[in-house]
């Protein structure tokens, strides 16, 4: 095993020397592998923030103070910042993780969006995108926005009521539930390649739910188009219940006699009833929904029942077991 | 002469490559704490510090339990004497992690950190995973190696299989529907479970002969 020592003695290093070279390698790797870490730390813990810029929506109603804290249309509290709504996002479609949803979704190409309104109406139709924003005109509701995983924003939609779209398809009496769908085509919609859920994702409303005015479609945040990453170009928003019930990107609504199913509740029918109203006193089965983290805030907030928008709405679920209905 | 030289040599790496351990052990923290100073932790930075944290204990609960079969395999010896390091790491972002639950999550109450402890199964997971990794770090030392034996110690620090299992399963159970990563960490603990498991069955060969430097250890 012995090499012959062939070196002479002028050729070895002096120890010195040999010690500091020695030194500076190890002083290199020390900080090469922590920029390493560093990096496998990054990735592993992306952050996300970005520029918005969808066009500004023209001709958007305020509604006038009086009217709306008594209507519910503008809920009294500080605005969740632009960039904190359009990054931490729940959107599958595009991705898991809250805060990749923005980069995965980007460049969305929503031309030619046409929603089809049909099932149990009068007058059935396939809207282009345009012709159904025509339909009323664009206005600002400052809404509670909760999601079931116990974090909250306070959101400037732009959009209408949606009872305005079913009136115009006029329902039948028959129709009790409307059911809403979410764009179906993975090459558009990347998330949709994993069998997470099961795609499309839908959802529904029964009709005096649909119908009541704080439900709205809508198709802007703070006066501009929706981002992708939001829903774009239109989605569902009803305040009172938590946020997987608001489906983006909507691409069919059937009003149906019977209950429609919905995508989580069939992921998980202990955890996410059909209602999902927004209730402090019935926790989710694996966590607490008594308080929520407000994002923007340090501290925690108690959960309103209903979201605060008991007054509003408490009257349509009179005489309902919302721990069985939950 | 010439032996005792490279032993001297080999001390000298295995202190530089504590030094590395620690460096990089600490990088997470730092750029936790650095990212929450400049206001860059995202939407939810409660909900981001916590799950980071909790990220990377289950890394280094990996790591730790990684030390024994790369050792076998690979017949790094010296490997054995990070083991304390990363199993300490584990300890001390299991601690910082839950320190944010109580601050953060909990708004500092003791009594509705008990409440929802005992409440939520996943919080019982975690919890057993923390408090199992108490003893286990009051025994690190060399002091109390010896203090034990041998036998006694390793006996009490398969405590650490229970809290590898714990920390995944506690990962696992509040994730909504995409499990993906909880599911890597499970994988990952399989294999290194499934190792000892195999190795135990397996009939005994030689140990690789172990260094001098770190064969008092082996042995205590």
């Amino acid at each position: 095993m012995k090499i012959p020592n062939k070196i002479s003695s002028s050729e070895i290093t002096d120890p010195a020397v040999y010690f500091n070279r020695r030194r500076f390698i190890q002083a290199g790797i020390l900080a090469a592998s922590a920029v390493a870490t560093g990096l496998v730390y990054r990735r592993l813990n992306p952050v996300g923030s970005g520029e918005v810029n969808t066009p500004v929506i023209q001709g958007l109603t305020k509604p006038d103070s009086a009217s709306a804290d008594t209507s519910g249309f503008r809920v009294n509290e500080p605005e969740t910042s632009l960039d904190d709504i359009t990054h931490y996002n729940n959107f599958y479609e595009f991705s898991t993780d809250k805060e990749g949803v923005a980069p995965a979704a980007a460049g969305f190409d929503t031309k030619g969006w046409q929603v089809s309104v049909e099932g149990l109406v009068q007058k059935p139709r396939v809207f282009d995108l345009d012709d159904l924003l025509k339909i009323s005109p664009p206005e600002e509701r400052v809404y509670r926005m909760r999601c079931v995983e116990a974090w909250s924003m306070v959101i400037p939609w732009v959009g209408y009521s949606l009872s305005k779209l079913l009136n115009v398809v006029e329902p039948l009496s028959g129709a009790k539930y409307v059911a809403f769908e979410t764009l179906l085509d993975s090459r558009r919609m990347p998330g949709q390649r994993s069998g997470v859920l099961d795609w499309p994702y839908v959802e529904g409303l029964r009709m005096d739910e649909a119908m009541h005015p704080l439900a709205i479609l809508a198709s802007g945040i703070y006066g501009r188009a929706l981002p992708p990453q939001d829903g774009a170009p239109i989605r569902l928003v009803v305040p009172w219940k938590y946020g997987f019930k608001g489906i983006k990107s909507i691409v069919k609504i059937k009003l149906t006699a019977t209950q429609p199913r919905t995508t989580w509740n069939e992921e998980a029918p202990n955890e996410y009833g059909f209602y999902a109203n927004v209730n402090p006193h019935v926790d989710h089965p694996r966590w607490s929904q008594a308080t929520e983290q407000r994002i923007g805030e340090s501290g925690r907030r108690p959960t309103l029942m209903f979201n605060g928008y008991e007054e509003e709405v408490g009257h349509l679920y009179a005489g309902m077991d919302l721990r069985k209905y939950f | 002469m010439r032996g005792e030289d490279s032993s001297a040599m080999k001390e000298n790496d295995i202190r530089f490559a504590k030094l590395l351990i620690l460096i990089n052990g600490v990088v997470p923290l730092a750029l936790l704490s650095w990212d929450a100073a400049h206001h860059h932790l995202g939407a939810n930075p409660p909900n981001f510090a916590i799950l980071t944290t909790g990220m990377t204990t289950l890394v280094f609960l990996m790591l730790t339990m990684a030390v024994t079969p790369v050792r076998k395999i690979t017949g790094w010896n010296w490997l054995l004497s990070f083991r304390r390091m990363l199993g300490l790491f584990a300890f001390f972002y299991a601690c910082v992690h839950f320190l944010l639950f109580f601050s953060l999550d909990r708004s500092f109450s003791i009594s509705s950190t008990l409440t929802e402890m005992l409440k939520r199964k996943y919080l019982i997971l975690g919890s057993t995973a923390l408090l199992v990794m108490v003893p286990l770090a009051i025994t690190s030392t060399n002091g109390m190696i010896k203090r034990l034996g041998g036998k006694r110690w390793r006996a009490l620090h398969r405590l650490a299989y229970v809290a590898a299992i714990a920390g995944v399963v506690h990962y696992y159970m509040q994730v909504k529907a995409d499990v993906r990563q909880p599911l890597v960490f499970a994988a990952m603990l399989t294999m290194l479970l499934g190792y000892r498991l195999l190795d135990k069955w397996q009939p005994r060969k030689p140990a690789p002969a172990a260094h001098p430097a770190i064969k008092s250890k082996l042995e205590a």
